[in-house]
C-alpha cells in the first residue's frame, strides 16, 4: 500500500485481501470485554471532516482507539476553514503538529489526492465528493464475505443514484477486482452510460425489477439529496420506481442480503419492513467499519 | 535607420507562396526586400542557416490580466512570454477589470502596450457591457479606438437575441464577432469534459453538447445576419462538423484550436491536477482527433493559444474551486511542431498558415506577410533542435501549464517585431 489510502481503484487485488482477511482477526475484538490493543500506541490519528459524517467519525475514532492511537477529531465547521483559511494551509499546519496519520472527508472529489501531491503525511480518504469511499467498500465486501464464501461470479446489484455515489463507484472497482458480475440500476439522470466502462463485470438497467432478478447482494444506495444541482427525476416518483420494497425481494436469490451504507431514509430508497428485513445486514455493516477500518489503520501507520 | 539582415534561412511566407532559401532585409520597422544575395551595408546581420524564416506569427486569444488582475500577468509580462513564443503580435481579450468595454479602457491598453509590451498588442472589445450579455457595449467608438474584433469570452451571451443584435451591429464595420460558444445551463458546474474519465473521477462534466449547441445557434445567427463570426478555441467533432458545414453554405464563419486541444484528451489529465482544467475542457480522443483532422482539411484557420495566466494559490486548492485556464504562449509553436508537423499531419507552409495568414486574414490585419514594405514582424524558429519547457524560466508571471517538463523538437529562436529583435533563444 502506498503511504495512505486514496482509492480502491489504484490497490491490488491481494492488497484488499490482506486487508480483508486483516479486519477478520479484528472481528472477534468487537464483541469481547478487552477491546483495546497497542499495536499504535504512540500513534496520533487526526479525523479532518470537512462534511457532516456521524457514523464514519465514530467508526474511525473507535478503530484508532481499539488499536491504542490518541485521536483528534476536527470538523470544518468552527475549524479555522470556516474562518477563509485554504484547504492547504490548513493541513499544512496539521502536518507540523505531526500527527501520524489524517483521515479525511471532503465535499470535493480529489481533495485528499490533491494534498497527498502536497504534504509528506500519509491520507486515508474517508470519502472525497462523488469519488471514492475506499473503507467503505472494504467493509462492504468484508459483510459480504461473512455470508458468502467468496466474491467472484456473485451477482451484486447496485441501486440508487449511481452518479453520486463514492460508495458505488469504490465499490465497482472492488467488486471488479475479484470477478463479480455488478447490475448497476437508477433513472438515466443518476446512471450515466459511461459507468458501464467503469470497470470490467458492469452492467447497467434502468429497471429495478431487472437489476435484483437472481442477485445475491442487493446494495441500496442513499440519495444524495445535497448534490443534486436540480431535480433529477420528477418529485415523488423515486420510491415508487427505485425504492426496494419486500415484494422485490422475491425477484433475487432466496438468501440475498440487503445492504445500505447508511444513514437510510426509510421509505425514500427502502420500505422499512426492508430495513428491518432478517436479511438486512445493515447493522452487520456498520460492525464491520471498525474491523476493517482497524485493519486499514495497522496498515497505514502500525 | 536600423537595418535588419536576416541571411540564408528558409523563409516561408504563405501570402507569397514563398518557400525557399533567402535573405530578408528589414529597413525602417518594415519589410525592405525578400531574395537571395541580399546585402546592406551597416546592417545588422542575423544568421538563419538551418532555421525558418517565417512572417511574425500573430495570436488572436490571449489574457493579458492587465488592467486589474495584474498580479497574474501584465501586458508587459504577457507581452514577452508571446516574444518568448514567437509571437509578434497578440490579441488581448476583455475580460479585465475593469472589463473592456469601452473607448477608455480600450485607450488605456493601447497606452500601456505602447509603453510597456515588446510584441504589437491588438484589443478585442466586448460585445455587451462588462460582458454581462445584456447591453452592447459602446462597440463604435472602442473601434475607433483599436479594438479588431468583439467578443465577451468567457462570458457567453446566453440571449440569442442579444447575440443577434450584436451581430448585426458588428456587421456594419465589417468586424468579427468571437463567440466562446458555451451554453451556461448546459455546463452549470462543470469541472472538465462530461465522459468516462469525468464518471471514474468523480468530477461533475463539461458534456460536448454544451459546446455544440451554442456553436449552432450562432452559424444560425451569423447566417441571419450576414455577421463574420468566429468560433474561438473549438473543442469538439461536432463543433468542426458544423463550421465544415457552415463554409460549404458559403457563410463566413471561421475558427481556431488551441494547441491543448489537439495535443492532449481528458485522459492525458493527472488526477485532480488543475494544471489540465480549462473551458472548453480536453475533450476525448475523438474530438482531439476531429481538431487534427479540421487543422489538416483548412476547416481550422487559426491556432490561438486562449493564453490565461492564474497565479499558483489560485490554482493550489480543490479542483472543483481552481479557476479555468493555462498559459500557452510559450509553448504553442513546439506543440504544433510535435503534433501536426512532425507527426507528418500537415507541412511547414500550413504550419505557418494558422500562425499568421489565418489569424491576419480574420482580424483584417495588415500583417501576416513577409511582403515588401509589410510591418518588419518576423519570426525565426528551428524545426529539429531539442530542448525542454521550465515553466519557472517563463515570462508570465504566472506558472499554469501541463506542460512543464515537456520535451520539444523545434520551437522559436528570434523574434523581431518592426524589425527589431525583441527575443532570442539563449545558448
Amino acid at each position: 500500500m502506498p503511504a495512505g489510502l486514496l482509492g480502491i481503484e489504484e490497490l491490488e487485488r491481494q492488497e484488499i485481501e490482506a486487508i480483508l482477511a486483516r479486519a477478520k482477526d479484528f472481528q472477534p475484538i468487537q464483541t469481547q470485554a478487552q477491546k483495546k490493543l497497542d499495536t499504535l500506541r504512540g500513534k496520533m490519528l487526526v479525523n479532518l471532516f470537512f462534511e457532516a459524517s456521524t457514523r464514519t467519525r465514530t467508526s474511525f475514532e473507535i478503530a484508532a482507539k481499539r488499536l491504542g492511537a490518541d485521536t483528534v477529531s476536527i470538523t470544518a465547521a468552527g475549524s479555522s476553514v470556516s474562518k477563509g483559511e485554504s484547504l492547504v494551509d490548513t493541513l499544512n499546519t496539521l502536518a507540523a503538529m505531526r500527527p501520524d496519520c489524517i483521515v479525511m472527508r471532503h465535499a470535493a472529489s480529489g481533495a485528499p489526492h490533491f494534498l497527498a501531491r502536497h504534504l509528506a503525511i500519509p491520507i486515508i480518504n474517508a470519502g472525497d465528493g462523488t469519488h471514492e469511499h475506499p473503507t467503505q467498500a472494504l467493509l462492504d465486501a468484508r459483510t459480504i464475505l461473512d455470508h458468502r464464501p467468496g466474491l467472484e461470479g456473485l451477482r451484486v446489484a447496485i441501486i440508487g443514484d449511481i452518479a453520486h455515489s463514492r460508495v458505488a463507484r469504490s465499490n465497482v472497482h472492488l467488486l471488479s477486482k475479484f470477478g463479480a458480475q455488478i447490475v448497476l440500476c437508477g433513472p438515466a439522470s443518476l446512471l450515466p452510460a459511461e459507468l458501464g466502462c467503469l470497470a470490467p463485470g458492469v452492467h447497467l438497467t434502468f429497471d429495478i425489477r431487472e437489476a435484483i432478478a437472481d442477485a445475491d447482494v442487493i446494495m441500496m444506495l442513499r440519495v444524495q439529496l445535497e448534490r443534486q444541482h436540480e431535480a433529477a427525476f420528477p418529485a415523488g416518483e423515486y420510491f415508487q420506481f427505485y425504492g426496494l420494497r419486500l415484494e422485490h425481494l422475491a425477484l433475487a436469490k432466496p438468501d440475498a442480503i440487503v445492504m445500505h451504507p447508511g444513514p437510510i431514509n426509510r421509505g425514500r430508497e427502502l420500505s422499512s419492513d426492508v430495513a428491518d428485513f432478517q436479511r438486512s445486514v445493515i447493522l452487520n455493516q456498520v460492525e464491520n467499519g471498525i474491523a476493517v477500518r482497524m485493519a486499514v489503520l495497522e496498515r497505514v501507520i502500525g | 535607420m536600423a537595418a535588419l539582415l536576416i541571411q540564408n534561412g528558409r523563409v516561408i511566407d504563405p501570402a507569397s507562396g514563398r518557400d525557399g532559401v533567402a535573405d530578408v532585409l528589414l529597413e525602417d520597422g518594415r519589410v525592405a526586400a525578400v531574395g537571395a544575395g541580399l546585402s546592406r551595408l551597416g546592417a545588422e546581420v542575423f544568421d538563419a542557416s538551418g532555421l525558418v524564416v517565417a512572417p511574425g506569427f500573430i495570436d488572436m486569444h490571449v489574457h493579458l490580466r492587465e488592467p486589474g488582475i495584474e498580479h497574474a500577468e501584465t501586458i508587459e509580462s504577457g507581452s514577452r512570454a508571446a516574444a518568448a513564443g514567437g509571437y509578434t503580435s497578440i490579441c488581448a481579450m476583455p475580460n479585465t477589470i475593469p472589463v473592456n468595454d469601452s473607448a477608455t479602457v480600450t485607450n488605456y491598453i493601447v497606452e500601456r502596450a505602447r509603453r510597456s509590451a515588446v510584441v504589437n498588442v491588438f484589443p478585442i472589445g466586448a460585445i455587451t457591457k462588462n460582458s454581462a450579455g445584456e447591453e452592447l457595449a459602446a462597440i463604435g467608438s472602442m473601434i475607433a479606438a483599436g479594438v479588431v474584433a468583439i467578443s465577451d469570452d468567457g462570458k457567453p451571451v446566453m440571449n440569442a437575441r442579444v447575440m443577434r443584435r450584436a451581430m448585426e451591429f458588428a456587421r456594419s464595420f465589417d468586424l468579427p464577432v468571437i463567440y466562446h460558444c458555451e451554453d451556461l445551463h448546459l455546463s452549470a458546474g462543470g469541472d472538465m469534459h462530461e465522459g468516462l474519465e469525468s464518471t471514474r473521477l468523480g468530477l461533475r462534466g463539461i458534456p460536448a453538447s454544451s459546446e455544440d449547441v451554442m456553436v449552432a445557434r450562432d452559424i444560425l445567427l451569423a447566417q441571419a445576419t450576414g455577421a463574420r463570426f468566429h468560433v474561438a478555441h473549438l473543442s469538439t467533432r461536432n463543433a468542426v462538423a458544423m463550421v465544415a458545414y457552415a463554409r460549404r453554405q458559403g457563410l463566413p464563419v471561421s475558427c481556431e484550436a488551441t494547441p491543448h486541444h489537439f495535443a492532449l484528451t481528458d485522459r492525458d489529465m493527472a488526477p485532480y491536477d488543475s494544471n489540465y482544467k480549462m473551458k472548453p475542457p480536453l475533450r476525448e480522443g475523438a474530438d482531439t482527433t476531429a481538431v487534427i483532422e479540421g487543422i489538416v482539411s483548412g476547416v481550422i484557420d487559426a491556432i490561438a493559444t486562449d493564453h490565461a495566466p492564474h497565479p499558483g494559490s489560485e490554482k493550489m486548492q480543490e479542483f472543483e474551486r481552481c479557476p479555468f485556464g493555462i498559459i500557452g504562449l510559450e509553448t504553442a509553436l513546439g506543440l504544433a511542431l510535435e503534433r501536426l508537423v512532425h507527426s507528418g499531419r500537415i507541412g511547414l507552409g500550413r504550419l505557418v498558415e494558422l500562425f499568421t495568414t489565418g489569424p491576419a486574414r480574420i482580424l483584417r490585419l495588415e500583417r501576416g506577410t513577409l511582403g515588401v514594405g509589410a510591418p518588419g514582424d518576423v519570426t525565426i524558429f528551428g524545426t529539429d533542435f531539442e530542448w525542454t519547457y521550465d515553466v519557472n524560466q517563463s515570462f508570465s508571471k504566472s506558472r499554469n501549464t501541463p506542460f512543464h517538463g515537456a520535451k520539444f523538437r523545434g520551437g522559436p529562436v528570434a523574434t523581431v517585431v518592426g524589425g527589431a529583435v525583441v527575443w532570442r533563444r539563449e545558448g
